[in-house]
């Protein structure tokens, strides 16, 4: 597996490194990168929505043509919006859950040594970041960034620069960066597999697998499968747009006085083959803060996983049934109103596993002893933050009420809640769980504390008054609502939410504050500062480049055997000798 | 027992063999996998593929049935020939690792090479047919049937060309002599990826020809 | 500990929000719209119900166990509330569905009315145009190539064929209360959607696809129809108006149009 000595070297050890962790924290902060890129898009969004005719001097700097006169244009809005979603979907919630906290820990809470396939791990990680580059030109080219959204639906992106700018070079830039990102996704999720199948150390058994280890697993399946349809359809889509195929591009079209030359495609079938990628990378998103959640809660209320099993099974049918249930974002689309139906009992269907889950995180605190760390903190926002965006799927999973809620703001408060909500606090609560790990330091815990109250109620504050205006029906994606009677009475409420987007944006410097400072100077970690139970608090912090120091870790416990009574202290880790009392 | 989860389903695996965890190179990419996770790999990129030939099969019908613009097209007659160069090359495949079974080093390298230059040839031939299409005036984008038979050619060629690098560095590896036990995962893993991607054709002829 | 009230105030405030109404839809003008609150007021209720209990336990069991010295209790879980509250939740959510299944059906799998007034719908970037058949009945002939927005051609109207003379096509959607509409939609470039708040309604327009939509609106009033699908730069300003309006003043002024012609 690997070599007998350490790696040496500034560049084999940092940049072109193999280990599983160096390559962990490479996705971590591309993931940070990519963040503060798509939260500063957001920034730029909601503020033009509320000041539409607003003179920005350094607008017309940056973007000369798409705001001349610092004014933002409807196309560059648009642009913005594309490349927000974009990013944030692929390059944060795909990267740092399962590429940096999965590729760091995986292996070591399984008990193996590195990842499967060390040079696979490093080219995905760098094959990642070339598809983010490539994304990121797609801003500099004549034109711009595209305007069709994250979801890219054709004719719109498919018929080049007469569908507005952006639609040439940035829209083909769009799209191969997503079919690299791909190729990178793949390449991750063969690792993922094959480590949690074949690396497992003596006594790691399927059940006694930390949670955690149970989403990575299932995330990486839904990659698997999900991922190479995306590519087919990108294919498809660059076929369409560069060498006159019609796959998407029906005939009979006129676009800015121009007859196109297509004939026979159609708009559906793109739509089903993304989302049949799009549904299973939604649950990517949020599956391991799932796992997360689920370490945190055992590992700070002290207190086994209520449930162990039924979350598997969980997790198992929340991973399955994702593939069944695409076309419940066409519910409006014009397919079929029977396939509707169908996919609407699944959608139902979903939301069962999803519930078991909540329930069994409050039976684990349930009869728990808590301690408030922040990172504990982040996993009990993560249960909040679920139940209100799980509840409002209730709503757009009936195709009868969708008939009003599509593509209203109804939508975009209910996936930001999960996504870009939840989510994320998933991934705050692995950082402070994890950063005494990776780094040997503690992080702050009087500022951490202050960023996750500030970020909780901040996120409220932006994302719950979306689904009052989805209820008075403010469509989204529009880039300002001075057009219509009914919106206008409405701007006030996109007047708060954007401020509470500054606020909570601003908040966001507290937690930049405390990683970086930590890093440096934060307070030398100990093994176990939590107490923890499974393998990754049996090595030292940092761990050396093997992880278990040429060992082989034998586990003789389940993974969350907290509080149990008659033993000697309340956490038994995986590793302690079957009679605990032994000496 | 005090604490422990209910009783494993799954036996645990063995701990590593030989060495464990420090084994000599070799591999396809180096620092010597198990033998074991090379094969999970190579069923998770399996599944990758037929995933995408999955998408694409559904775009295929659904396009097939929703306009009345589809021409049925004609396969060039190469195709017939590529196909049997394309089987007779796994056929050789199959009887390199027979040999290397038996320990025929020599029979191994023979069979490998020949196997790895027919699937060279297949490439060749696939672009000879792209040629011949081009000649009769058929374009990617001429009709749906032409632009799927392109799509999917180019496609399973693209996994031609990753399982002729695999081949190829397998070959280069016998001829100097360097094919020891580890490498043994690379020769089975090359070969199975290549039997797989002959598979994907012989799925593919049987579309163009029922379907297409 | 502060998360416990903090939780329970914001569920509170969200749930006053929705209580009392205060951005809320428009009041409905047709059944399907009585029958679609009906089924939103069902799913708010319960989600409503489950959010404040879920809400409320999260915040108690954070409070209620803070560590205070005790020992936590040993637990693997409980078989019969695991049992009990996954049939819960699958008999509330599949139930709602089936509840709902009425309201779709109605709009997309029923019988349609043979009597219902066609009506034909072209959207394209950025605006929606509306034909009528005239007193002829049948819709003209149409050809891309004769498609002339400046000239008021938007439908492309064929010269050679009589029973286009006397389409009216107009840039709003105008209709007789009471009368159940056929709108015969179609895109002449990228996806677009019609929506009307207050019919409770929405289709997505797709190109290549001709997509029928029934509605009857029941009461008199002017709707604003906003755009419903991104459809390039102009879409927040794809616009237009569906006027509800009395039989006699329909008939009146389609005659009008006609006369203008």
């Amino acid at each position: 597996m690997h070599a007998h000595h350490a790696p040496q070297g500034f560049i084999r050890k940092y940049v072109f490194s193999l280990d599983h962790k160096v390559i962990g924290i490479q996705y971590y902060f591309l993931a940070l990168f990519s963040v503060v890129v798509g939260m500063s898009l957001s920034l730029l969004m909601r503020f033009h929505m509320v000041n539409p005719d607003a003179k920005v001097g350094w607008f017309g700097t940056l973007w000369p043509t798409a705001a001349q006169g610092g004014i933002m244009t409807p196309e560059l809005y648009l642009s913005l919006m594309t490349m927000h979603g974009t990013i944030m979907v692929f390059f944060v919630l795909t990267t740092a859950p399962q590429g940096g906290f999965g590729n760091y820990f995986l292996p070591i809470q399984i008990g193996a040594e590195d990842m499967a396939f060390p040079v696979l791990n490093m080219l995905s990680f760098w094959t990642t970041l070339v598809a983010l580059a490539v994304m990121v030109s797609a801003f500099f080219v004549e034109g711009g960034a595209p305007l069709s959204g994250w979801t890219g639906y054709p004719p719109l992106s498919g018929i080049g620069k007469l569908a507005g700018p952006g639609e040439g070079l940035g829209q083909t830039l769009w799209i191969v960066s997503i079919a690299i990102f791909c190729g990178a996704s793949l390449m991750g999720a063969i690792n993922f597999i094959a480590t949690l199948i074949d690396l497992r150390c003596q006594g790691m058994s399927l059940m006694r697998l930390p949670l955690t280890c149970w989403t990575w697993f299932v995330t990486a399946i839904l990659g698997l499968l999900g991922f190479a349809v995306l590519l087919a359809a990108g294919v498809l889509l660059i076929l369409d747009r560069s060498l006159g195929t019609s796959f998407f591009i029906p005939g009979g079209l006129m676009v800015s006085d121009q007859i196109l030359n297509h004939k026979g495609g159609s708009p559906l079938l793109w739509q089903h083959l993304f989302w049949f990628f799009g549904h299973p990378e939604v649950y990517i998103a949020i599956l391991p803060g799932m796992g997360v959640t689920s370490q945190l809660l055992a590992t700070f209320a002290r207190k086994a996983v209520f449930g162990y099993r039924a979350m598997v099974y969980a997790i198992l049918s929340i991973g399955f049934l994702g593939f069944l249930v695409w076309g419940h974002h066409m519910f409006m689309s014009g397919m079929s109103p029977y396939s509707a139906m169908a996919f609407s009992v699944l959608t139902m269907a979903i939301g069962v596993p999803s519930a078991i889950k909540t329930f069994n995180w409050i039976g684990t605190l349930w009869g728990g002893k808590i301690r408030f760390t922040t990172a504990m903190l982040f996993a009990l926002g993560f249960v909040s933050l679920f139940i209100t965006g799980g509840l409002s799927g209730i709503f757009l999973g009936q195709p009868a009420l969708d008939l009003y809620f599509h593509d209203t703001y109804f939508v975009v408060g209910h996936f930001h809640m999960i996504m870009g909500v939840a989510a994320i606090f998933g991934m705050f609560a692995g950082t402070f769980y994890w950063f005494p790990k990776m780094f040997g330091r503690m992080m702050n815990e009087t500022l951490g504390k202050i960023h996750f109250y500030c970020t909780f109620v901040g996120v409220y504050a932006i994302f719950t008054p979306m689904h009052y205006l989805g209820i008075a029906g403010n469509p989204r994606r529009y880039s300002d609502f001075t057009n219509f009677d009914f919106l206008g009475k409405l701007l006030p409420v996109h007047v708060f939410m954007t401020h509470a987007a500054y606020f909570t944006a601003a908040a966001q410097i507290l937690f930049f504050i405390n990683l970086f400072w930590s890093l440096k100077f934060g307070k030398k970690a100990p093994m176990n500062p939590w107490e923890a139970t499974t393998l990754e608090w049996t090595i030292p912090s940092p761990p050396p480049f093997d992880n278990f120091g040429g060992q082989h870790p034998v586990v003789n416990h389940g993974p969350y055997e907290y509080s149990v009574p008659g033993a000697p202290r309340d956490f038994i880790m995986q590793t302690d000798p079957v009679d605990v009392h032994a000496e | 027992m005090p604490g422990s989860v209910t009783s494993d389903i799954i036996k645990p695996p063995a701990p590593p063999r030989g060495g464990g965890f420090g084994g000599g190179g070799g591999g396809p990419e180096g620092w010597g996998a198990s033998r074991r996770a090379s094969m999970t790999g190579l069923m998770v990129l399996l599944a990758a593929t037929t995933m995408a030939f999955a998408a694409f099969t559904s775009a295929f019908v659904v396009r097939r049935g929703m306009s009345n613009d589809w021409v049925d097209m004609r396969l060039p007659r190469i195709v017939w020939v590529n196909t049997a160069v394309l089987l007779a090359s796994s056929l050789l495949l199959e009887l390199a690792r027979r040999s290397l079974k038996t320990g025929r080093r020599s029979g191994f390298n023979r069979y490998w090479t020949a196997g790895t230059v027919l699937g060279g040839l297949f490439l060749v031939g696939q672009a000879m047919a792209w040629r011949q299409l081009n000649q009769a005036g058929i374009f990617v984008s001429s009709n749906p049937s032409s632009s799927f038979f392109y799509l999917l050619t180019a496609t399973h060629g693209v996994h031609i060309l990753g399982g002729l690098s695999a081949l190829v560095y397998v070959d280069v590896q016998a001829l100097r002599l360097r094919l020891g036990p580890v490498k043994r995962t690379a020769v089975d893993v090359s070969a199975m990826f290549w039997h797989f991607v002959d598979g994907i054709w012989l799925y593919l002829m049987v579309l163009f020809l029922v379907w297409g | 500990m502060l998360l416990a009230p903090i939780i329970w105030v914001l569920t509170v405030i969200i749930m006053y929000f929705f209580a009392a109404k205060v951005w809320w839809f428009p009041p409905p003008i047709s059944q399907h719209g009585l029958a679609y609150d009906a089924q939103f007021m069902r799913t708010l209720v319960i989600t409503g119900i489950i959010f404040f209990f879920a809400q409320f336990a999260l915040g108690w069991v954070i409070f209620r166990y803070r560590n205070d010295g005790r020992r936590a209790s040993y637990s693997h879980g409980n078989n019969k509330w695991e049992t009990i509250w996954t049939s819960a939740t699958a008999v509330l959510f599949v139930g709602l569905v089936l509840t709902g299944t009425k309201i779709w059906v109605a709009v997309h799998l029923a019988e349609p009315d043979p009597h219902a007034i066609p009506i034909e719908l072209m959207s394209k970037q950025f605006a929606f145009q509306f034909r009528y058949p005239g007193p002829d009945g049948k819709f003209g002939a149409t050809d891309l190539t004769q498609v002339n927005d400046a000239a008021g051609n938007p439908f492309g109207l064929i010269d050679a064929d009589p029973a286009g003379k006397d389409d009216i096509v107009s840039a709003s959607l105008k209709v007789p209360v009471g009368k159940p509409i056929k709108l015969i939609m179609h895109s002449r470039d990228v996806i677009h959607n019609f929506f009307v708040r207050e019919l409770r309604m929405k289709q997505d327009i797709v190109p290549g696809m001709e997509i029928p939509l029934y509605f009857q609106a029941d009461t008199l009033g002017t709707y604003e129809i906003p755009c419903s699908e991104l459809c390039g730069l102009g879409h927040f300003q794809m616009r237009s108006t569906m006027q509800v309006m009395a039989e006699a003043d329909f008939e009146k002024w389609k005659q009008e149009q006609a006369a203008n012609k």
